[in-house]
């Protein structure tokens, strides 16, 4: 049976590791391959690194980090941040990135997740969805670090990115990003059962029944999160045992 | 030296990573006059059968890949390379793979489950003594991302299997021809093993 993934977020700021409450007050949690390390030892199922100061010159320290992950782990990992063309898909595929993880730019050119999708594969492309409850029963997609809103409807937008070939969806709710209080589970839920392709759950990470929450009531088939990792308020193998005593398959 | 397939279908540099990490000599063929001399091949790829077909018959690797096989060349297809040994795939029409394992590729067909299957799964073994998986742990992990899964005509092909909603071939092999569905390179310790044996398969 397959296993529901916990995937470890390391948003990257110039080289390290940071992670803020509400995108807001970032700080400082380490050097990205030594957590790497760690959260490969406590068999994590995949990595994502959020470049989130993604300037030009940052662009190189970001492939130099791919490259070196590449050949000192062996589990698929993610890159995202700042990505808008197939030439930085491509220069990060070949670092060693097993994928990457488009936003803004998939919501300017829709186009690109279809073309990225078309010459790295469907696997490669992964769409990230910012979403705030805009009113009961309603979720639209954000961006600016979950400042202005787009107006598009998250589900909307969800399928039409499953339509042009991405491989996964990883949605953030920015009303709870950095609160540590649980996912939005009905978003969630939600969008996981409109959508043929696999949902990762993000924003909210808690106590240890938000994880099982997300699968079990939420429906994701993955939960990413990043805080209560680096500030080591929980292993990664503690957030699976818990899962695994409540009947969830995990890798353990 | 391990002779690494290079038909332009992913990228290859993570599994000379890994081979790399293993001690492994490895050298990526962009080029089918490249094969002869190498006493391993591996055959990786991702994304779709059709077209990775259609790129191996014009970089003429087909016939090259079939006399070395024939020469009793060990060769591993991985994921899309596994599904390219078999007959034919059902991937957007029907096409003719390479036919060195009859069987066929078709796609996932139960309803609810979420497809590309990604993510870690199990597999059992058929012949835990093969040289493929000896030492490997009984219920290893493995890493897999596919929307199609292959089935062997004959069930001596099917070496181990998968579970994911109905049953599939996720270890195959005829003669010295092993195909894995999953990725062995990302795969962390139980990928790892089955590369390691492989490498140390006598050839």
């Amino acid at each position: 049976m397959l296993a529901k993934r916990i995937i470890p977020c390391l948003d990257i700021k110039e080289g390290r590791v940071v992670k803020g409450v509400n995108f807001l007050g970032l700080r400082d949690a380490g050097d990205p391959i030594e957590l790497a390390k760690k959260y490969n030892e406590q068999s994590a199922d995949e990595l994502v690194f959020l470049d989130i100061t993604a300037t030009n010159e940052q662009r190189e320290t970001v492939l130099e980090l791919a490259s070196r992950l590449a050949r000192e782990l062996f589990i698929p990992f993610t890159i995202g941040g700042g990505i808008s063309t197939k030439e930085q898909i491509h220069a990060l595929v070949t670092a060693g990135a097993d994928k990457v993880s488009i936003n803004t730019s998939a919501l300017k050119r829709p186009e690109l997740i279809s073309e990225g999708a078309a010459q790295f594969g469907s696997q490669c492309i992964v769409v990230a969805i910012d979403v705030k409850q805009t009113r009961p029963g309603t979720w639209h997609v954000f961006t600016h670090a979950g400042t202005r809103d787009t107006g598009i409807n998250a589900l909307d937008w969800a399928l039409e990115a499953e339509a042009r070939g991405a491989g996964e969806i990883l949605l953030t709710s920015m009303d709870r990003d950095g609160a540590q209080k649980g996912f939005d589970l009905e978003i969630t839920r939600q969008m996981s059962e409109a959508l043929h392709i696999p949902l990762i759950a993000s924003g909210g990470a808690g106590d240890l029944d938000s994880f099982s929450d997300a699968v079990t009531l939420g429906k994701a088939d993955a939960v990413l999160a990043a805080s209560v990792f680096h500030y080591g308020t929980f292993t990664i193998r503690q957030v699976k045992e818990h899962m695994a005593a409540k009947g969830i398959c995990v890798r353990l | 030296m391990i002779g690494i397939i290079n038909y332009r279908a992913g990228n290859l540099q993570n599994l000379k990573n890994a081979l790399d990490f293993l001690g492994a000599d490895s050298e990526i063929l962009d080029h089918p006059s490249q094969l002869a001399g190498h006493n391993k091949l591996i055959l990786p790829g991702v994304g779709a059968f059709g077209p990775a077909m259609e790129n191996l018959r014009s970089f003429g690797f087909v016939e090259v890949i079939k006399a070395e096989v024939a020469k009793g060349t060990p060769l591993l297809g991985i994921c899309l390379g596994m599904q390219l040994l078999f007959t034919k795939s059902f991937e957007d029409g029907e096409h003719e793979g390479l036919g060195l394992i009859p069987g066929e590729v078709i796609r996932f067909t139960h309803q609810e489950l979420k497809i590309p299957q990604t993510g870690w799964n199990h597999a059992t073994f058929a012949d835990p003594g093969d040289p493929l998986l000896k030492g490997v742990r009984p219920e290893p992990w493995f890493y897999f991302v596919h929307s199609y899964a292959c089935h062997p005509a004959d069930p001596a092909n099917q070496l181990g299997e998968t579970d994911y909603g109905d049953c599939f071939c996720s270890i195959a092999k005829r003669g010295k021809v092993y195909g894995v569905q999953f990725h062995p390179e990302k795969s962390q310790a139980d990928g790892l093993a089955i590369l390691k044996n492989f490498i140390d398969l006598v050839a």
